[in-house]
């Protein structure tokens, strides 16, 4: 198995750093040899960022891909913002010798070089196929058969296709798999693919778009009674936690970590579940 | 923007920049609309895929630039997804964005997003009740990131001066 540096990017460490502290542990129960990328930045954010400068965002990822090439590790998302930025960005200098003559360029300045080996991994992408559903299995410990779990699976997880190569972004079934894998039911409901609202930086701008796609999204997890919503980025994980203020049932939030920190039997107290709006009581 | 009656005005060398940056794909689109259908903005907005395309190609460069519209794309990439034509829809969005704030239109609260990143490199501010918390964690109170380490923020600000993004957020901000 691949040893992994688990990037943190910015609202994980700095808004729920308790998805920051389940990803630890989880993977240490997994046998996973895991530590925390150093030094990195913001990936940059790919709504915001990439939409305002892309010679800026492509930079400062290949310093993010550079230093896990230093550091001899697999980058290791637990943001779909982040790993989309990531491939998004290691693809482009990849794919074209000029963007990365002059990233490397800049990247000189700095005494570093992108050389276009980084690999970049999702934390789900990650479980299902390096660790495999069968060996988490084998570590549940606390059935979650009283969970009716709608599954987010967010836009930059597997979009773009031709590019994540992960899965069917339209009917895809990875992280209902690793969710049902914990004894958890996860329920179908009307437009499931659809986007949390937050990203492309609508958030920032007009939170008020932001908000009516976030509720036409309960509206359809409250029709078909859900107890909880899964998650694989903190920034779906936010806009759902912090965008329920006008919905009348509030449905709580788990990141795939943090469902496993209960199902395996981890310490609760590390899934800082404090950070969140609605209250988790599981 | 011209006025009722009169022809808009036609650039054919916006759609040539746009194509010169990479957003080639842009001749591709025949106008089906399946990216207007699948979306998720353009449900609850004005904002209609189909439209901007449409606007590029013929070079109005005047109303799409300046719009509102531009910034109500989340990047969800259904329209790629979906897209007959291999269009890459979203890259496309990206480079007229990138215009865009070339220009001067860029909204303040991304002004204050941007100016988050050259201050810190990260997009978001730290916060006391999140040091606390992740002190309860017993996580580094300070994540080992460009926060932990002024050298390292260094590298970073290196980063923005070399592709002079300091300075376009600068004049953005100043005015």
């Amino acid at each position: 198995m691949a040893k992994v540096g688990l990037f943190l990017g910015c609202i994980t460490p700095l808004r729920y750093p308790g998805i920051e502290s389940s990803t630890i542990d989880v993977l240490e129960a997994l046998g996973v040899e895991a530590k925390i990328l150093q030094g990195t930045s913001c990936c940059p954010a790919p709504g915001v960022f990439r939409s305002f400068d892309q010679e800026v965002w492509r930079a400062l990822g290949a310093r993010n891909l550079a230093l896990a090439e230093e550091q001899g590790v697999e980058i290791l998302n637990i943001c779909n913002g982040c790993f989309g930025s990531l491939s998004e960005s290691s693809h482009q200098l990849r794919e074209d010798p000029k963007k990365l003559e002059k990233v490397n360029n800049i990247l000189s300045q700095i005494g570093k070089k992108y050389n276009g080996t980084a690999k970049v991994r999702h934390f789900a992408e990650f479980l299902y196929r390096d660790v495999g559903l069968e060996n988490i299995a084998k570590r549940v410990k606390n059935k979650q058969d009283h969970l009716k779990v709608a599954v987010h699976y967010g836009c930059h997880f597997l979009k773009p296709r031709m590019l994540k190569e992960i899965d069917d972004p339209e009917r895809p079934k990875i992280l209902d798999e690793l969710v049902e894998v914990t004894g958890a039911k996860s329920i179908p409901y009307k437009d499931k693919q659809m986007c949390c609202g937050a990203g492309g930086g609508v958030r920032a701008r007009t939170k008020d778009v932001a908000q009516k796609m976030t509720i036409q999204k309960m509206e359809n997890i409250n029709e078909v009674g859900a107890n909880v919503i899964v998650d694989v980025c903190p920034f779906c994980h936010l806009q759902f936690d912090q965008g329920q203020e006008e919905v009348e049932t509030k449905v709580p939030v788990l990141h795939l970590s943090q469902l496993y920190v209960l199902a395996f039997g981890l310490p609760k107290e590390r899934m800082g579940v404090e950070a969140h709006a609605i209250p988790v009581n599981f | 923007m011209s006025e009722e009656g009169e022809p808009k005005l036609v650039n054919p060398e916006f759609t040539k920049e746009v194509i010169k940056r990479g957003a080639d794909t842009i001749t591709l689109c025949f106008q089906c609309a399946t990216c207007t259908g699948g979306c998720p903005s353009g449900r609850i907005t004005a904002f209609r895929t189909r439209k901007l395309m449409r606007r590029v190609q013929l070079g109005f460069k005047e109303d799409v630039l300046p719009s509102d519209e531009l910034w109500l794309c989340t990047t969800c990439m259904t329209c790629d997804e979906r897209c007959p034509r291999g269009v890459k829809i979203t890259d496309i969005i990206m480079t007229l964005r990138n215009m865009a704030v070339e220009e001067g239109h860029m909204a303040e609260a991304h002004k204050r997003t941007a100016g988050m990143l050259i201050k810190t490199g990260h997009a978001i501010p730290m916060g006391d009740k999140f040091r606390e918390l992740r002190k309860t964690l017993k996580l580094d109170e300070v994540p080992p990131t460009v926060l932990c380490d002024p050298k390292l923020y260094e590298d970073v600000v290196k980063i923005m001066k070399a592709t002079e993004f300091d300075k376009l957020i600068g004049e953005r901000i100043d005015g």
